[in-house]
């Protein structure tokens, strides 16, 4: 207890901190640097390989995961399972992926690394058949339910616009530290899913967001003080059309990519550039991306930042 | 012996029963739904001519052990009644009672009748599988679920999910209160005076006993040992030894074998006809036969006036929204349901996304408590064909996976004044996402924005999308149901020339 109250107090100030600086970017404010160049790495962006050998080059490139879990942490890993499809439709982030990652934090020396999602589909159904359940379990993680509403618990968004207050998992808010594992995806409603829209999958209420501006809402919910440490967006396999869960695999493309960044709003508009590749994608049809950057989420602007492109 | 084999058998199937009833994490395989398809009326109204022939031919052979080691509760009320021999202070006893088959026959003539002239609420209200059924499902699951919560809160305490909490979801109200009705009246009565509901209401205890006269075996009384002491009568549940004469009612024994360890000079015994018949019943019986007649053709003349009144009267449902019920898929129609359905209520229970519920006035009286589609609690899974693959009436017949991606059992219906996009002017979607056949796509709209667009033919009528549409009181989007189930449109997968992706696009 003292531990996480500590790093709650050093999350605060370091979120004040950083406010002031550059737009609260993000709360633990690491200065994440290429081990050879020594130059700070805001993204990295990789093509060409399998889920897990493209997450290996980029945390690399990132400087490691010890850079992002510490020994003896609570990690969780929060990818997208929300429906009932099998891998190959690409409803759900990649299982190679998320046992990757797992696999990762354990040998950072996580003290406990949780995986869930709220789903909408029967999550029962949904945590199965996404094969993410047999693979987090096998790589050592706990899989913990989201299904019912005691497991969340109210907090406030005093930065959001539309969204003032939401229920949040428990484990999002009791962890040390959480990696948000998307994937890249079309989205009838807000036209992408990517990291920002996978945060729909940590709160209960999902109606009002719908009812109250949607766009506004997926931004809002990003300025919860519990951001992830890094957003790995799983393009390995894209939806291109009737997503987010498509009818067969006539919506999916194999793109071989992965992106990965601290900061959700580039991420986010380097992965809906991947996209417009396959299917234009006007970044202002993604409103939430504008609107996360007002909010001072991150930046769209990603010709600035740092980027790293490898091609395996 | 005899008893202790049925003792282990009934028990066994008691508790496979009420375990797949309750068992909402599928440690049970749906196999087991093969103990629903063994009921009685459930095979008539399938016609399942293994099972009714397999029931028949036992009665044949050893008379109603049906009622004491399958029907679930008959075996429910023998625990009943045990467990008030347990903690009455006084020495239980039963005693012989006079057979009333008038008030019997009555029954399964109003329950014939009845379920003729649609009227299936009844024949369901005192089928005893059935009544069962619908008391697991509304009164014990809550009670294990709740159990199952508690656990689930003090393990995941510890930080151990091998429990999950559920949500308890009364389904209706009304429901609930025929459970606690029927859990009041057959548990009194089993509990003061044994059988006494298979051997007055029960249909299926009539039939049976009926055919079990017949029976090549029975509980014989030898006639020169017997002394009639009268200990054999008040062991007897079914209240049919009649000591002082020395004779058994067949149609009302159920061959619990009670009796065969309570006499102390073995004068009882389960063996095939001995040299004397019993002539008593025989005269009984034409007696019967008469007055029987008499109460069948009144009944009729009596039920036929309201029946006719009453017939093709749906009431609209959600608030009139919906003016179609929803029957689940693979129940071919309202109609088709109405005469199979004896509301067990196995479906129910075992739907894993809370979609069906118990109707009230959707179907018409006649319907009261056939499952009906609701959306409230959720949605039909695109993929799941549990309630249809383990109805025991027959009532929803086996879909493949296939064939339900393609059973439209409703068609959505869209009303763009209502939608948020169109009266907020900001986007939302929720029901596309939700839509599994893109019978609901997102078209542009303005500024950016995508608007719903509805094809009902795809549409499978799954609720997806009424459910999760946020605009209250009345969704902008909802599901009509089909009076006939149809089959829905499959759609057509565009094929677009693929560009390989070779660069990062930024």
């Amino acid at each position: 207890m003292d531990r996480r109250d500590f790093l709650k107090a050093l999350a605060l100030s370091g979120a004040a901190f950083t406010l002031k600086l550059n737009g609260g970017m993000d709360i633990f404010a690491q200065s994440v640097q290429n081990t050879q160049t020594g130059k700070a790495v805001d993204l990295v962006a990789v093509m060409g390989g399998e889920p897990d050998a493209m997450f290996k080059k980029a945390i690399a490139e990132m400087g490691g995961i010890n850079k992002f879990i510490k020994s003896g942490y609570k990690v969780v890993v929060k990818p997208n399972i929300g429906w009932d499809k099998t891998p190959a439709l690409a409803g759900n982030t990649n299982p190679k992926l998320v046992t990757e990652i797992v696999r990762q934090c354990v040998s950072a020396g996580a003290k406990e690394v949780v995986v869930f999602d709220h789903t909408c589909d029967d999550w029962v159904k949904c945590y199965k058949n996404s094969g993410i359940e047999a693979a987090a379990k096998a790589a050592g993680a706990k899989v913990l339910p989201a299904n019912e509403e005691s497991y969340y618990q109210t907090v406030s968004l005093p930065q959001g616009k539309k969204l003032k207050t939401t229920k949040v998992h428990k484990a999002i808010l009791e962890c040390d530290a959480w990696i948000n594992v998307p994937i890249l995806k079309h989205h009838g409603g807000a036209n992408m899913s990517i990291s920002m829209k996978n945060l729909m999958g940590i709160i209960w209420d999902r109606r009002i967001f719908h009812s109250t501006n949607l766009q506004q809402c997926i931004a809002d919910v990003c300025t919860l003080d519990k951001k992830p440490v890094l957003n790995v967006v799983d393009a390995y396999r894209l939806m291109k059309s009737n997503g987010p869960q498509g009818r067969s695999e006539a919506d999916v493309v194999l793109t071989k990519g992965l992106f990965l960044s601290q900061d959700m709003v580039a991420v986010d508009t380097a992965a809906t550039k991947f996209f417009s590749q396959v299917r234009d994608m006007p970044l202002d049809h993604v409103k939430y991306l504008e609107n996360g950057q007002t909010l001072g989420i991150g930046t769209m602007d990603i010709d600035k930042l740092n980027v790293k492109r490898i091609k395996m | 012996m005899l008893k202790s084999l049925r003792v282990i058998i009934s028990a066994l199937i008691l508790i496979l029963i009420t375990f797949y009833f309750l068992d909402f994490a599928g440690i049970l395989s749906h196999q087991f739904h093969v103990l629903a398809h063994i009921q009685f009326i459930p095979a008539l109204l399938f016609v399942n001519i293994v099972a009714i022939v397999c029931i028949i031919g036992i009665t044949l052979l050893f008379g109603r052990v049906y009622c004491s080691v399958v029907c679930p509760m008959g075996i429910f009320q023998d625990v009943v009644s045990k467990i008030s021999k347990l903690v009455s202070r006084k020495k239980k006893r039963y005693a012989y009672r006079k057979n009333n088959p008038v008030l019997r026959w009555s029954v399964v003539g109003v329950a014939i009748i009845t379920f003729c002239l649609g009227y299936t609420f009844i024949l369901g209200l005192i089928d005893p599988y059935s009544a069962y059924g619908r008391m697991l499902v509304h009164l014990f699951k809550p009670v294990y679920l709740l159990g199952n919560n508690l656990l689930a809160t003090v393990f995941n305490h510890f930080g151990n999910y091998t429990f999950y909490r559920i949500e308890i979801v009364m389904q209706s109200l009304y429901a609930f209160i025929i459970g606690i009705f029927t859990l009041g009246i057959v548990g009194f009565l089993a509990w003061k005076s044994g059988r006494l509901y298979c051997n007055t209401i029960c249909p299926v205890g009539t039939v049976l006993g009926y055919v079990g006269k017949f029976a090549l075996f029975k509980i014989r009384i030898k006639t020169d040992a017997c002394n009639h002491c009268g200990l054999c009568a008040k062991e007897c549940k079914a209240s049919c030894i009649d000591s002082k004469a020395g004779t058994v009612d067949y149609s009302r024994c159920v061959n619990c074998f009670n009796c065969i360890d309570s006499c102390n000079r073995e004068g009882l015994s389960f063996t095939v006809a001995g040299k004397k018949m019993n002539r008593k019943n025989e005269k009984q019986k034409s007696i019967n036969e008469q007055k029987r007649q008499f109460l069948l053709s009144g009944l009729a003349t009596a039920i036929a006036i309201p029946a006719t009144w009453a017939q093709g009267k749906a009431k609209t449902v959600n608030g009139g929204r919906r003016t179609v019920p929803i029957s689940p898929p693979g129940a071919v129609g309202a109609e088709h349901l109405l005469h199979h359905c004896t509301s067990c209520h196995l479906c129910i229970a075992k739907c894993p996304s809370n979609v069906l519920k118990p109707a009230w006035m959707e179907y018409g009286f006649g319907g009261i408590m056939q499952p009906v589609m609701s959306f409230e609690k959720g949605f039909c899974n695109f993929d799941c064909t549990v309630c249809s693959n383990i109805c025991p009436n027959g009532a929803l017949k086996p879909l493949s996976v296939e064939e339900k991606h393609l059973t439209q059992v409703g068609r959505v219906v869209f009303d763009e004044t209502m939608c948020v996009v169109h009266r907020e002017g900001t986007n939302c979607g929720a029901c596309s996402e939700h839509c599994p056949t893109q019978a609901v796509k997102m078209v542009p709209y303005k500024d950016g924005l995508t608007i719903p667009f509805v094809d009902p033919d795809m549409c499978v009528g799954c609720g997806g999308c009424e459910f999760i549409c946020p605009t209250r009181p009345y969704r902008a989007i909802h599901v009509e149901g089909n009076k006939i189930q149809q089959q829905a449109k499959a759609f057509t997968v565009e094929q677009t020339d693929e560009k390989e992706i070779t660069d990062f696009g930024f």
